[in-house]
């Protein structure tokens, strides 16, 4: 099973990136495998430095939470959130294949980001097909 | 899963260090890590425990450099090894695209190498993946503890333990020496592609 994403699809998922989350003040959008590959990044200007580790760390992350979820008799926790001095992260699930990873500050508003995150998902959900 | 990105012209894929705990995985990626550092341009991550064992993978970005036009990126981590640490190795690899077997030459450790192999293809069949189909190295560490008087196990043996149906690629290697560390990554490495091009053109 691989995924394959053409010059369209790319550019949709970076557009509702773009649009709905750093547009709205996250610093950060990205989306990932569930194998810690990742399919898109959108930054407002600041860089973050080691993209593909954190893509790694975060997948890990959600598996782990995910192995948790199921010892507690959950099917699963479907967003994490953690919280820092002065960045915060919120990885969501996608789908069962692909994830959201959101970097943000503390002048955005958590309910709001994840307002628009479900509109994300929405649309990721339809650009998103694994041949 | 590899990723193919057609925009920016980017193939990542996953490769996996496999076997039982200390055989050298971590070891086998520090080595490539201080040898190859023109191609890794991230910091080593590797999530340990107090003792300094693997407690969930060690991980770098690997460049290879452009095949057919495309960048290609492979990710390289390892599972901790230990028997307990099963559900943390079904984890990494979920997605994984090609893996590297890293047995012990200790003589003492022939049934550990033994039980890692069938864990190994238990794992991967929860993904549905056939461990005689995919990209798979064996890797024969720790030769160098014969120079130190220990009993290893004949290259013969390991190869009739581990190897005799999977047929797979083997290398006789010493991670802490460096010896045939990078022959094994580029022989994986050329495995997974091959493999990927041909499901590629199916």
């Amino acid at each position: 099973m691989n995924l394959m994403l053409g010059q369209r699809q790319l550019d949709r998922i970076h557009h509702t990136l773009k649009e709905n989350l750093i547009d709205i003040g996250a610093q950060s959008a990205m989306l990932i495998d569930t194998a810690g590959n990742i399919i898109a990044v959108v930054n407002n200007g600041s860089d973050i430095r080691d993209v593909y580790s954190l893509a790694a760390l975060a997948a890990a992350n959600f598996g782990a939470m995910s192995s948790m979820a199921k010892i507690l008799g959950e099917d699963e926790f479907s967003l994490l959130f953690h919280k820092g001095e002065r960045e915060n992260i919120h990885l969501s699930k996608v789908n069962n294949n692909f994830l959201l990873i959101n970097i943000f500050t503390n002048q955005v508003s958590l309910g709001f980001l994840r307002l628009k995150v479900a509109e994300v998902i929405n649309e990721l959900l339809g650009v998103l097909v694994i041949k | 899963m590899a990723f193919i990105n057609l925009k920016d012209r980017i193939i990542q894929a996953k490769i996996v260090y496999y076997g039982p705990g200390r055989c050298g995985k971590t070891t086998n990626l520090e080595c490539i890590y201080n040898r190859c550092r023109n191609q890794i341009h991230s910091e080593m991550v590797s999530v340990k425990t107090d003792g300094d064992r693997t407690l969930f993978f060690d991980f770098f970005p690997f460049d290879i450099g452009k095949i057919q036009g495309y960048d290609v990126k492979i990710q390289l981590y390892t599972v901790p090894g230990q028997v307990k640490y099963n559900s943390t190795r079904r984890l990494v690899l979920k997605g994984v695209d090609g893996v590297v077997f890293v047995a012990d030459s200790a003589v003492e450790r022939r049934n550990a190498n033994l039980n890692s192999l069938n864990n190994l293809q238990e794992n991967l069949a929860l993904y549905r993946k056939d461990i005689f189909k995919m990209p798979l190295v064996m890797q024969y560490n720790k030769r160098d503890l014969a120079q130190q008087g220990m009993d290893i196990l004949d290259v013969n043996i390991l190869e009739k333990d581990l190897n005799s149906s999977l047929k797979a690629p083997s290398f006789e290697a010493s991670a802490v020496e460096g010896y045939n560390v990078v022959p094994t990554l580029k022989k994986i490495i050329a495995a997974t592609m091959a493999y990927l091009e041909e499901e590629l053109n199916r």
